[in-house]
This record gives C-alpha cells, structure tokens and sequence, in this order.
C-alpha cells in the first residue's frame, strides 16, 4: 500500500483557496530541453492507425531563426474527420465516437517530425485544415499555426482565416505535396516564418 | 477533394456559431512572452511577425478528449514503477483542474515529467554530474476524476545548474502538460515549490509578468493532504481559460 488517500477522501477546497486560485489561469512555461521523456507516446504520430484508407504522411522540419532545425520540439495537431466532424460534445452537429482526431510528435536530432493521418474534411465556411501547437525549449509559450492543402485550392479563396493572412505569406499554411503525402515545415522566424497565431 | 463554399454552408457556419461556447482570453501578464531576453534561446525561437488572430471556430473549441485508455494503474505513482523506492523526500501532489469560472475539468489526461531527487533528467541530453537513480523515471499520467481532481505520488525534485547565465540553477519544479476541454485550452506549466530560494534568480519563472499569476504557479504544502508517516502533500490547483457567460444549449449527441 502506498499509504495515499483516494481522491475522493480529498477535502473539498475551501471557498478561500478557491478565491486563492480563480483569480485567473495558470501561466504557461516551456517544456523545456527534456519535453521528451515526458511527452512522446508510441502511437503518438498516428492520427489514424496504419493501414487506414486515404492515409497520408505529414512530414516537416522545425527550424529556428538561425536556419537551424529545432531537435527538442513537439508537434501537435488537431483535425476533424474525413466529413468534417469531430468526437467532441461542444460540436453541436454531433460527435463521431473513436476519432481521435489528435496527433503528436517530437522532432528528432535533425529537427524532423512525421503525423500520419488522412485528410480532413472541410468545416461549415471553411476550407480542410488541420490545427497545429508548437511546443519546444525555448518557447515559453506555445505558438499555434494552421495546415491547408493544396488539393482544396478552391475553398482556400474563401477560407476566412487565409483571407486574413497577408497573400505573401499565405504559402507557408499551405502543405507541400510529397510521395505519400505532405511536406510542412515550420520556420519559427526569420525568412519564409511561418504564420502564427493567438486565439 | 475540392470542396465549394455555398451559400447555405455560410448559414450553417454562423447559426452554428452560436451555439460554441466562446473561450475568453486571459489578462495581460497572465502568460510570459514568446522574446524574453533573459531565458536566452527564446532569441531564435519566437516569431517575429505578428501573430495573428485565430477566430475560435469548431477546431478551437472542440480537442482530444483522451479518457482511461491512456493512462495505466501505477502511471501516477512514480515511486512503485521500478523493483525498488527511488531516492528522495516522498511526496503527494493533489489539486483540481477546473476552467476559470470554477467548472471542474474531468476524465482529463494530465502529464508529468521531472527530474530526480538530485536534479538529473532520465534524458540522453542530460549529462550533469549527479547519478541517475535507477529507480526512477520521472514520467508521470493521470485522469482527473468527476470533480476534476488528480493526484501524484512522486519524490521532490532536486534544483539542476543549466547553461543560461553565470551559475544558473533552476529552481525544483514538476512540469505539467494538459488538455482541459478544447485546443484553446491546452497548456504545458511548470509546478513550483513554496519558498524555493532560486525563485529571485530564475528567468523561466520570471518570464510571467504579473506577480499574482506567478505566484498560480507555486504550489502549497498541504498538511490536511499528508498522510502521518508517509509522505509530504502538496496542493496545485491548475485554471484554465474561462468561457463566456452566454448561455450554451447542450447537443443532442
């Protein structure tokens, strides 16, 4: 026996400790250089199992301001399913129980990282993308950027959020077609830096 | 698979707008800036344009609902995951992970990672001289219950010397990555201890601006969570962004 208490024998906070608390969120901080020992699961990558109809690779690499690859970053990503839909209660059109929707990833030493999923479908006003987080040492907070594709050309004239980005730096949320998939690299600054965003 | 925007889906589009919950954003100095001068690689590792803002639409505010399957039976006790007991004061960490008007987030994965009792990371980019103990991980996972609460039992963390500035210490902490209930609200922290003396001289602690934000950061030790003869308890209540007040109509699933 470790000796603990179940959680349930935990007492209830106090209405001071909750003022204590709910005075607003709690900061973020970076994963630092040691994200990956903590953050990486085996099946991480995969969005949808291999063997999946339509499955593509989403390959990129990490780079810093320098020209450098980023080696102790973690991709995330987030997408709906091929029609559109997610498995989530706040979707008000329904859920799609078992897709996960979620992948990860860190980069390797050469900055490199691999999602395998299959392409989403698009969103009521909005074209297929798929939602990113960055997350790395030396980032104190996480940056977040959107992946478009480039067989959804059409949709991406009336996309609001593309519409949103300046036309000359609209090609770096746009994936890069490669053998058995897409090439997106992220350029965290300097030339070609890739489109970030808050929410 | 080109996909044509209609005139109905735009419909669509906005009277499913209203229905979103919408996430507020947090006050300024709640979170640190991407350029921190002090934490030395922020320097090539923050964007330089502006960022742009991202309207919170049905990627936003839906996320990975990741339930049981992920986490195992020991994955929050770091001490019971070797033959032996690691080194170190034991401890207990509990706390609640809620959203910022107060509404508990459940059957929430909550992931940890530290170093051990003398400060060394389970990490091939480690390498400071102090032992690796072989009865320690440092890798910990959880599910909040109903009520969102969690709990860990691990040993305290010892501080570790990095390479930022002239003997540079970094003050003990527990990181701390969750997913509450939407990609908006993903957050990865860092739990600190009460009293920690290299607080004054840590740049990643204080990048938070704001004094009262930093201080959500620190936990507190937590006597009425402190099992006689075993192990020390701590409290880390983790708040996420808050939705609006507007009324919110639950789907029919």
């Amino acid at each position: 026996m470790s000796g603990s208490l179940a959680p349930s024998e935990t007492p209830a906070p106090t209405a001071e400790e909750l003022g204590a608390h709910f005075d607003g969120s709690t900061p973020s901080q970076t994963v630092g250089p040691y994200l990956g020992i903590g953050l990486p699961w085996p099946d991480g990558p995969d969005v949808v199992p291999a063997g999946t109809p339509g499955e593509v690779r989403i390959v990129g690499t990490v780079y810093d301001g320098g020209g450098d690859p980023i080696p102790d970053a973690m991709v995330e990503t987030w997408q709906a399913d091929p029609d559109g839909h997610f498995d989530h209660p706040d979707d008000p059109r329904g859920r799609v129980p078992g897709w996960r929707g979620f992948g990860r990833c860190p980069t390797d030493d050469s900055g490199a990282y691999t999602i395998r999923t299959v392409l989403p479908g698009a969103l009521p006003g909005q074209a297929p993308h798929v939602d990113v987080s960055l997350l790395a040492r030396g980032m104190l907070h996480r940056v977040v950027t959107r992946i478009y594709f480039p067989d959804h050309a059409d949709a991406h004239a009336a996309d609001p959020v593309l519409a949103s980005v300046p036309e000359q730096r609209r090609r770096t949320l746009i994936a890069v077609p490669v053998g058995g998939g897409y090439r997106f690299d992220l350029r965290v600054q300097g030339p070609g830096e890739t489109v970030c965003f808050d929410l | 698979m080109a996909t044509s925007i209609t005139q109905s889906a735009v419909e669509r589009a906005d009277s499913a707008a209203h229905a979103l919950p919408r996430y507020l954003p947090d006050p300024p100095g709640t979170h640190p800036p991407l350029d921190f001068a002090d934490y030395r690689c922020t320097r090539l590792r923050h964007p330089t344009q502006p960022l742009l803002l991202l309207p919170q639409r049905l990627t936003e505010v839906t996320g990975p609902l990741l339930g049981p399957g992920r986490v195992g039976a020991l994955d929050n006790d770091l001490t019971r995951q070797h033959d032996g007991e690691p080194q170190g004061q034991r401890i207990i960490v509990r706390g609640t992970l809620r959203d910022g008007d107060g509404r508990p987030v459940p059957d929430s994965l909550i992931e940890i990672w530290q170093a051990n009792a003398g400060g060394r990371y389970r990490h091939k980019a480690d390498t400071w001289p102090s032992p690796l103990d072989p009865n320690f991980t440092g890798v910990g996972r959880a599910l909040t219950d109903a009520e969102g609460r969690y709990e860990f039992v691990t040993i305290k963390p010892g501080a570790y010397p990095w390479g930022n500035h002239v003997n540079a210490w970094r003050p003990a902490h527990i990181h701390f990555s969750v997913f509450g209930r939407s990609f908006t609200q993903r957050l990865v922290t860092q739990m600190y201890f009460p009293d920690d003396p290299l607080f004054a001289h840590d740049p990643i602690f204080n990048s938070v601006p704001d004094e009262a934000a930093r201080q959500r950061m620190v936990s507190r030790f937590d006597l009425a969570n402190t099992p006689e003869q075993w192990a020390l308890g701590f409290r880390f209540d983790i708040v996420l962004r808050g939705r609006d007040a507007t009324p919110f109509e639950e789907p029919h699933a």
